[in-house]
């Protein structure tokens, strides 16, 4: 192991988990409550990068998976796309947005720019609801059939599609880690971090403070737009909650509860928060109360988040 | 390789403790998705609490055919992801037989795929018209249409000579939905809308939008869809400004507890409301009179609230389900689902339900009853 | 004419709860540099106290009191066991904290309590009062009169009271107080009993015009956060002014504009004061500690 750097030992974990975790699954419900950690874990991946580099927080970024979501909604009817491209039309959108609001948004600090982002959450969400001509309103719309399955089909290959999403999301929540991997040990990603240890240290020894919080939103968007489009396509049906403000909170929870410094961490609470709330339907009315009682404790005792804070736990006691 | 197999063997082992740990599989397992919390759970808490109920009755009496009834009950919070990933839960790994539920519209689409693709029947509590048009062969609905309760309050204003109508509706889901059926069926019944004005879920004070819809030359009516504290508040706004037309709420405020919030500013207020809201004004000749009458006494007596046809809703599709299950004298999906579409005269808080292979709801406009409230009271508009 | 006067009522009247709650939000925060998310939760537990008190057999008025009393023990006991032991931890932190708080005390609401909607009988009657065409209830003049009361005494507790200037001196700089003698555990205990009361109190009034239940608390902790960031994070009088102006330019735009997109005029408002001032109309400049 010496000679692994701890992005190998990252992914090789991640690798490890997802190949390992389908020999425990009893039944193919199993295969969807992985895919939607995976998809979690992608959009809480690119707020890493936003939160834990660069030190910003955003209250808002489900609106960005909501954009993702309605591309693959509305794109295949409207403009003849195959859904693949509506997802990458949807990331492009994503992300072109991000840099026109991120300039004036990021300006602002701490709270300002958590009720800013705030804002241009609910305002998404408002559109996607409101405009029921185009997106069917808060009940929501039918989105197209990926096509992947009936592909393999034809040549052959009959996957269960719970498993096919499965698969897929983990390759693509692989990508997005890897990416954010390779961020964090590049030039960028040691700017991006001086900026979130002191802006006005960051800024004294050269670096555009302004350009690399930007781009930290903008890519931070455009996981939050994929992991939107890959659960609109999985669900084949989408409706604006996967834009509003208590998806956002859910998605900094899973963030900062795993530990926004470490992809790795994220993607830890990305996966608790999704499968505590089928664990917790066992305390019935109580589910709330120890939902509650959870996310309250862990941050209280586990500040930095889960995995780091219990890394350096045991690296404490190892010596 | 050894590491592989001692994995495989923990799994066997983990699997086998599992299916240990399940209840006989004699039981009858029907699954349950619904908004026990969140924006619906005004409608979602009394269909749960109903249908706790009627398992608890029904085993009491010895199950079905002496099978006992197993429910599984899960609260999606009105969440269509979570309605969805429970159904899928229901589905696979709880593997029961039918579904009731999707106590909202958004929640029952996201759900319908599952039920469609595993091919096991699905009895929606919501209310719009998509759900069961086009028909779909697994998926069932019990509460009247938003569509029908719009024609229920068209006729009405027809017969009273008004047709010059503002709307006020919510921005959620059922209002949404029942303001585009009003605005479609507003021609066929020579309805012009005049003002389309709409709120938000948790709204304080609407005197701005009523008083723009109040200032419109020749209103005759104005009309509410909506649920939940938004259509209380409407109504004691309509009062507070003294606007002197009709004022119609939908069949979303169908409980009690509308009139105590709303107080004094309900008088006059009218709806389209199933039979059960006027269980005691019934004729004794009414069909339906012992079933809601019936409905109503052993909801009330096990929760200590008020009834609502909400929770009658819950009621309908249990029985249907149930008697379903009889007469299929199996519990296999198919058969199920093969004789819920077979229901005839089924009578039930709803109305009285005939399906078809055409029609998975099986109520008409009928079904509806026209209420005015008076004296604190609902009274039945003649 | 008229038409304005009532949007202008009506802005008024939902802007004093945005700005009650706004307020709670200031005090907290002074104290202790901590954005409360469960602000809302005090406002619903106020009107739902106060709602089955009163079922229970307690007259109103006592029912009311002892609801803010409840309220108050709730936002020491928050303070106690959630925000104190998690001191020094970073922004964020304390945020999740407090949202798991505001998720918890839902949780127990729906217990404790029901999940159905409720209201208590007006302090004066439903009978509306006409000015110049417009009409407003008296409950309505009861919350603005609130409101402005609880400001008021605020203002007299900071600048003429001890205790009142020894919290604007921890807002100020927390060690610098505990240099002179300042214990800064109680201002921050009272803090939190104060602005849990002072949402309790909001409950309270608005319950007649807006009814309650368990849920009530996220819109209203939105709302209210949004307006205390227009006014400017840390200062009462920005509170005051930030929800008003919040609850008035959502009955204009659904007056004037459209009611589909009210919420959404508040936001581009606040979106635009803040690119403009990004401390808020009256905050102080942004602190940056190095």
């Amino acid at each position: 192991m010496r000679h692994l750097t701890p992005k190998a030992i990252t992914l090789l974990a991640l690798v490890a988990l997802i190949l390992v975790a389908p020999l425990f699954f009893p039944s193919s419900f199993y295969y969807r409550v992985g895919t939607l950690m995976f998809i979690n874990g992608l959009a809480v991946t690119g707020l890493v990068i936003l939160i834990g580099y660069a030190g910003q927080i955003s209250l808002g970024h489900a609106g960005f998976c909501g954009i993702g979501a309605y591309a693959c909604a509305l794109a295949p009817v409207h403009l003849g796309l195959p859904p693949v491209l509506a997802m990458l039309l949807g990331a492009v959108i994503s992300g072109a947005l991000a840099y026109l609001v991120g300039r004036p948004i990021l300006r602002l600090k701490g709270h300002y720019l958590a009720v800013a982002t705030l804002g241009f959450g609910i305002l998404i969400f408002m559109v996607l609801s409101n405009e029921s001509w185009l997106t069917g309103g808060p009940d929501g719309m039918q989105v197209e059939d990926l096509g992947l399955r009936a592909l393999l089909k034809s040549v052959g290959i009959s996957v269960p599609a719970a498993e096919l999403w499965y698969w897929l999301s983990a390759l693509v929540l692989l990508l997005g880690a890897a990416l954010a991997l390779n961020l964090h040990t590049s030039s960028t990603g040691r700017a991006l971090r001086s900026l979130h240890d002191s802006e006005i240290a960051a800024r004294t020894v050269g670096v555009d403070v302004a350009h690399f919080k930007l781009m930290a939103f903008v890519i931070s968007a455009v996981y939050a737009s994929v992991s939107g489009s890959l659960l609109a396509m999985m669900n084949k049906f989408v409706s604006p909650d996967i834009a509003g403000f208590l998806h956002s909170v859910q998605l900094v929870t899973m963030t900062v509860l795993g530990g926004a410094g470490s992809v790795f961490g994220a993607i830890t609470g990305a996966s608790i928060l999704t499968a505590l709330p089928q664990g917790l339907t066992i305390f019935h009315d109580y589910e709330h109360i120890v939902l509650g009682l959870i996310m309250m404790l862990v941050m209280i005792f586990l500040r930095e988040g889960l995995v780091p804070s219990l890394i350096k736990r045991f690296s404490r006691r190892q010596g | 390789m050894t590491f592989l197999t001692r994995l495989k063997s923990t799994a066997a082992a983990v699997a086998i403790i599992g299916l240990a740990a399940q209840p006989a599989l004699a039981d009858i397992k029907i699954g349950a998705s619904l908004s026990q919390t969140g924006p619906a759970s005004f409608l979602g808490d009394p269909e749960a609490k109903t249908l706790k109920m009627l398992v608890d009755e029904i085993n009491a009496k010895g199950g079905i055919k002496g099978e006992k009834v197993e429910l599984v009950m899960y609260d999606d919070a009105g969440d269509a992801n979570n309605a969805r990933t429970f159904a899928t839960r229901l589905v696979e790994d709880d593997e029961v037989v039918a579904i009731i539920g999707g106590t909202t519209t958004g929640t029952t689409m996201a759900m319908v795929p599952v039920a469609e693709e595993a091919e096991v029947p699905f009895i929606s509590l919501a209310g719009a018209v998509v759900i069961i048009d086009p028909v779909k062969k697994w998926v069932f609905k019990t509460p009247h249409t938003d569509k029908m309760a719009c024609a229920k309050i068209f006729e009405d204003l027809k017969a009273r000579g008004l047709t010059r109508i503002g709307l006020i509706s919510g921005t959620g889901g059922f209002e949404m939905s029942m303001r585009e059926q009003c605005l479609k069926l507003a021609p066929e019944y020579g309805m012009e809308i005049v003002a389309d004005e709409s709120y938000g879920p948790k709204d304080a004070d609407m005197t701005p939008q009523l008083t723009k819809i109040a200032g419109v030359a020749g209103l005759q009516a104005v009309v509410n869809p909506g649920f939940g504290q938004g259509p209380a508040i409407v109504t004691r706004n309509f009062r507070q400004l003294n606007i002197q037309v009709p004022l119609y709420q939908s069949h979303g405020v169908a409980s009690k507890s509308f009139i105590e919030l709303a107080g004094e500013a309900a008088e006059g207020v009218r709806l389209p409301a199933a039979a059960l809201l006027v269980a005691d004004k019934l004729p004794d000749s009414d069909p339906q009179k012992a079933v809601v009458v019936g409905y109503r006494d052993a909801y009330e007596k096990a929760t200590g609230s008020p009834v609502s046809t909400f929770g009658g809703h819950a009621y309908d599709a249990f029985m249907i389900l149930v008697q379903a299950i009889e007469r299929a004298g199996s519990a296999e999906p198919v058969a199920i689902r093969d004789e819920i579409e077979k229901t005839k005269g089924y009578v039930g808080t709803g109305g009285i339900v005939n399906m078809s292979p055409e029609d998975h709801m099986g109520l008409d406009l009928s079904a509806f009853r026209m209420l005015e409230i008076r004296n604190g009271d609902w009274t039945i508009v003649e | 004419m008229s038409d304005l006067l009532q949007f202008v009522f009506s802005g008024l009247t939902v802007g004093a709860v945005y700005a009650l709650v706004a307020l709670g939000f200031t005090i907290i925060y002074n104290a202790s540099d901590v954005v409360n998310f469960s602000q809302g939760e005090f406002v619903m537990l106020g009107g739902m106290s106060t709602v089955f008190l009163s079922a229970a057999g307690v007259p109103l008025p006592a029912a009311a009191i002892l609801a803010v009393v409840i309220t108050a023990a709730v936002g020491v006991a928050l303070n106690k066991f959630a925000i104190e032991p998690a001191r020094n931890a970073s922004v964020v932190t304390i945020i999740i904290i407090t949202i798991g708080a505001s998720i918890f005390l839902r949780g127990v609401a729906q217990i404790v309590f029901d999940k159905q909607l409720h209201r208590f009988e007006s302090f004066s009657g439903d009978a509306p009062i006409e000015i110049l065409g417009a009409t407003i209830l008296p409950q309505s003049i009861w919350v603005i009169f609130g409101a402005s009361v609880i400001f008021a005494a605020l203002y007299v507790f900071f600048t003429r009271t001890l205790t009142g200037k020894a919290v604007l001196a921890t807002a100020n700089n927390r060690l610098a107080a505990r240099l002179v003698g300042i214990n800064t555990n109680f201002i921050m205990t009272l803090s939190f009993a104060l602005s849990a009361a002072i949402g309790a109190v909001a409950g309270v009034l608005v319950t007649p015009i807006t009814l309650t239940s368990y849920d009530i608390g996220i819109a209203l902790a939105l709302k209210g956060f949004a307006a205390a960031m227009l006014g400017g994070m840390g200062n009462p009088f920005g509170a005051l002014v930030g929800g008003l102006l919040l609850g008035l330019i959502e009955a204009l735009t659904a007056g004037y504009i459209s009611s589909t997109y009210k919420d959404a005029a508040a936001f581009i408002v606040i979106l635009a004061v803040l690119f403009i001032m990004p401390s808020g109309l009256f905050g102080r400049a942004a602190v940056n500690r190095v």
